[in-house]
């Protein structure tokens, strides 16, 4: 952004600062002279960005207010109705749309909280001279590498409450079997678990990242002065992680809140809906239910819920590096 | 060897590496267990899939599996692989295209439009899947462009564009300014300083960028499922899924696809990482 900012010669940021007095024309054809290229290379992406990210974004919002569904959508006799607030008053008056955000919301903070403490571990552990150290990294990142829907397929044969693998070590310690899939409790839990580990690979490298540019020099100085490891961690670590941090967490964040694909191919949201959230929620709606319009309202519920989230939460990382 | 010596010398005692050492060796098993017993599973024998052996090589391991999946006519596993090569190589190469000239307008020029624009690029990382698959789907339904495969690489548009501008955008903003200029002095027009002295020095990022939209669209299947619903057009993960019997589980054949399709990407994956994550955070701390 700031080698944008100086490719512009000084007389134009004056004539943004001050007001140009030139007549609009003048000022328009001065900007379309400078920007010409810019527009020209802009225009394949825009095009096609607005065939498949702003008409549907604009036509999520007209849908959200109609009662469109698999029966009135492309039938000779019946039309679509314009509903307004409808389906968000059916959204909001549902007591089960409150446990699914509550559940939601626990997911998104479970996950991401041990996103960021297990990577946060494995990456100061791992930056040091160790002899293994690119062989550790490249076995630590493999949860990442591999396609999520074999991920997701391959812990739910690991939880099949018979022959999968951990229910057998459980009970070959002398545990007793645990109803993974078909208990609503304990799917939650295997649902977690195949996200953590998916996710903390990310937060690992990420971290990894902004650790091996911090200068060791700002060790050696706190070691001189007598710092424990552990202050060296909360003040000399975690302050320089923060710019690396700030983005992965909120990146993770949306990611794990929006994750559709674990939940729903492990178990579709199931047992008896003890593990459904917003987005599968309204994924079963939309294409197993065929509720066109009250999932497109439902969605724009979600993408706002993110946006305030957003908003605050750069709000108040600001605020902090302000202090 | 003053290396080592130093390294030691500043805290770390042989009783710490070795707890680090067994620490992160105990993580690696984690990280890599469950991969192993994929291939397990896809070692075993049909008759024995539900077996309760916790081995990792079973004691009767055959490939019959495999042989399965990749000499069965009645399988497909060749069609999915084709359909999906098809796919995910449109894609990226088409987001490539469309957003290297995109991403160096935002990264150059201070055009009107330019922060709104940048942010919406952000913002669409906040929607929820279906927000914007269930406009397209709509959209595919009136077009008749469901089951077919220009739909589904339309749709994947909707997130391998956003996402290789930002990420280029970040790298552009990484390319001084004098390159350019010493183009002008030696005569090259704007567009011929983007062609022939940016475009050269960005290998490394559109690679890396063409092959993160391939990688996305490759393992898609969410999207996929809606709009593909002929069994001859399924890219693979519609296909494996399928692998699955509806009254049981056909772990052995699924977990040789698994292993097959997964160890190609698993590579490309972990050469390719490193530039993935210095590209993402430049971009999102830039921003």
């Amino acid at each position: 952004m700031n080698i944008a900012a100086t490719a512009i010669p000084k007389e134009v940021k004056q004539s943004q600062r001050y007001r140009d007095p030139r007549p609009f024309s003048v000022r328009f054809r001065e900007h379309m002279r400078r920007n010409r290229l810019a527009y020209l290379l802009l225009i394949p992406a825009f095009v096609v960005i607005c065939a498949t990210v702003i008409y549907p974004f604009i036509y999520a919002f007209n849908l959200a207010t109609t009662d469109t569904n698999m029966y009135n959508i492309n039938s000779p006799t019946k039309q679509p109705q314009f509903v307004g607030l409808g389906n968000f008053g059916e959204i909001f008056s549902n007591p089960e749309f409150y446990t699914v955000l509550g559940r939601t919301i626990l997911w998104t903070v479970v996950n991401v909280i041990c996103h960021v403490a297990f990577g946060l571990w494995l990456a100061v552990l791992l930056n040091r001279n160790l002899k293994m150290r690119g062989l550790y990294r490249t076995l630590l990142v493999l949860p990442w590498a591999i396609p999520q829907l074999i991920v997701a397929m391959m812990w739910k044969n690991e939880f099949n409450t018979q022959y999968g693998s951990i229910n057998l070590i459980l009970q070959s310690i002398g545990l007793p079997a645990i109803p993974w899939l078909t208990d609503p409790f304990w799917a939650f839990i295997a649902v977690c678990i195949t996200n953590i580990w998916l996710g903390i690979p990310f937060m690992m490298v990420i971290i990894l990242g902004g650790l091996q540019s911090i200068s060791p020099e700002y060790y050696e100085a706190a070691q001189i002065d007598g710092a424990t490891a552990w202050q060296q961690f909360r003040n000399i670590t975690i302050p320089f992680l923060k710019p690396v941090l700030t983005p992965a967490i909120i990146l993770g964040t949306v990611w794990t809140f929006n994750n559709l694909n674990i939940i729903y191919l492990i178990t579709k949201g199931g047992p008896n809906n003890g593990t459904q959230i917003l987005v599968t929620y309204v994924y079963r709606a939309a294409f197993d239910f065929y509720r066109y319009g009250y999932a497109a309202a439902f969605s724009v519920v979600i993408f706002l819920i993110l946006l305030i989230f957003c908003l605050f939460y750069i709000r108040a990382t600001r605020g902090a590096q302000e202090v | 060897m003053a290396g080592t010596f130093f390294k030691r010398a500043k805290g770390d005692s042989s009783f710490k590496r070795l707890l680090i050492n067994l620490i992160l060796i105990v993580a690696c098993a984690a990280a890599l267990y469950p991969v192993l017993r994929v291939i397990t599973v896809s070692l075993r024998p049909s008759g024995s899939v539900f077996s309760m052996d916790l081995s990792l090589i079973p004691p009767d391991a055959t490939l019959a599996s495999y042989q399965s999946i990749l000499f069965d006519p009645k399988v497909g596993f060749w069609t999915w692989i084709g359909n999906s090569l098809m796919v995910s190589v449109i894609t990226a190469m088409v987001a490539l295209i469309l957003a290297a000239p995109a991403a160096y307008a935002f990264s150059r020029f201070k055009f009107a439009g330019k922060q709104p624009g940048l942010i919406f690029l952000l913002v669409t990382q906040f929607f929820p899947a279906t927000m914007l698959l269930l406009p397209l789907y709509m959209m595919l339904i009136q077009l008749s462009l469901i089951n077919n495969f220009w739909g589904l690489i339309l749709c994947y548009m909707s997130i391998a564009l956003p996402f290789s501008i930002w990420i280029l955008r970040g790298y552009f903003d990484t390319i001084p300014n004098d390159l350019e200029e010493a183009a002008y002095i030696d005569g090259t027009t704007p567009l011929g300083a983007f062609f022939r002295v940016i475009l050269p020095l960005s290998t490394p990022a559109l690679s890396i960028t063409a092959l993160f939209s391939f990688m996305t669209a490759w393992s898609e299947f969410i999207i996929a499922r809606v709009v593909l619903q002929k069994q001859a057009l399924f890219t693979w993960p519609l296909g494996t899924v399928t692998l699955q019997g509806a009254y049981y589980t056909n772990w052995g054949p699924f977990s040789a696809a698994a292993v097959l399709i997964s160890i190609p990407v698993v590579v490309l994956f972990l050469l390719t990482s490193k530039f993935l994550v210095s590209g993402l955070t430049l971009g999102a701390v830039k921003g």
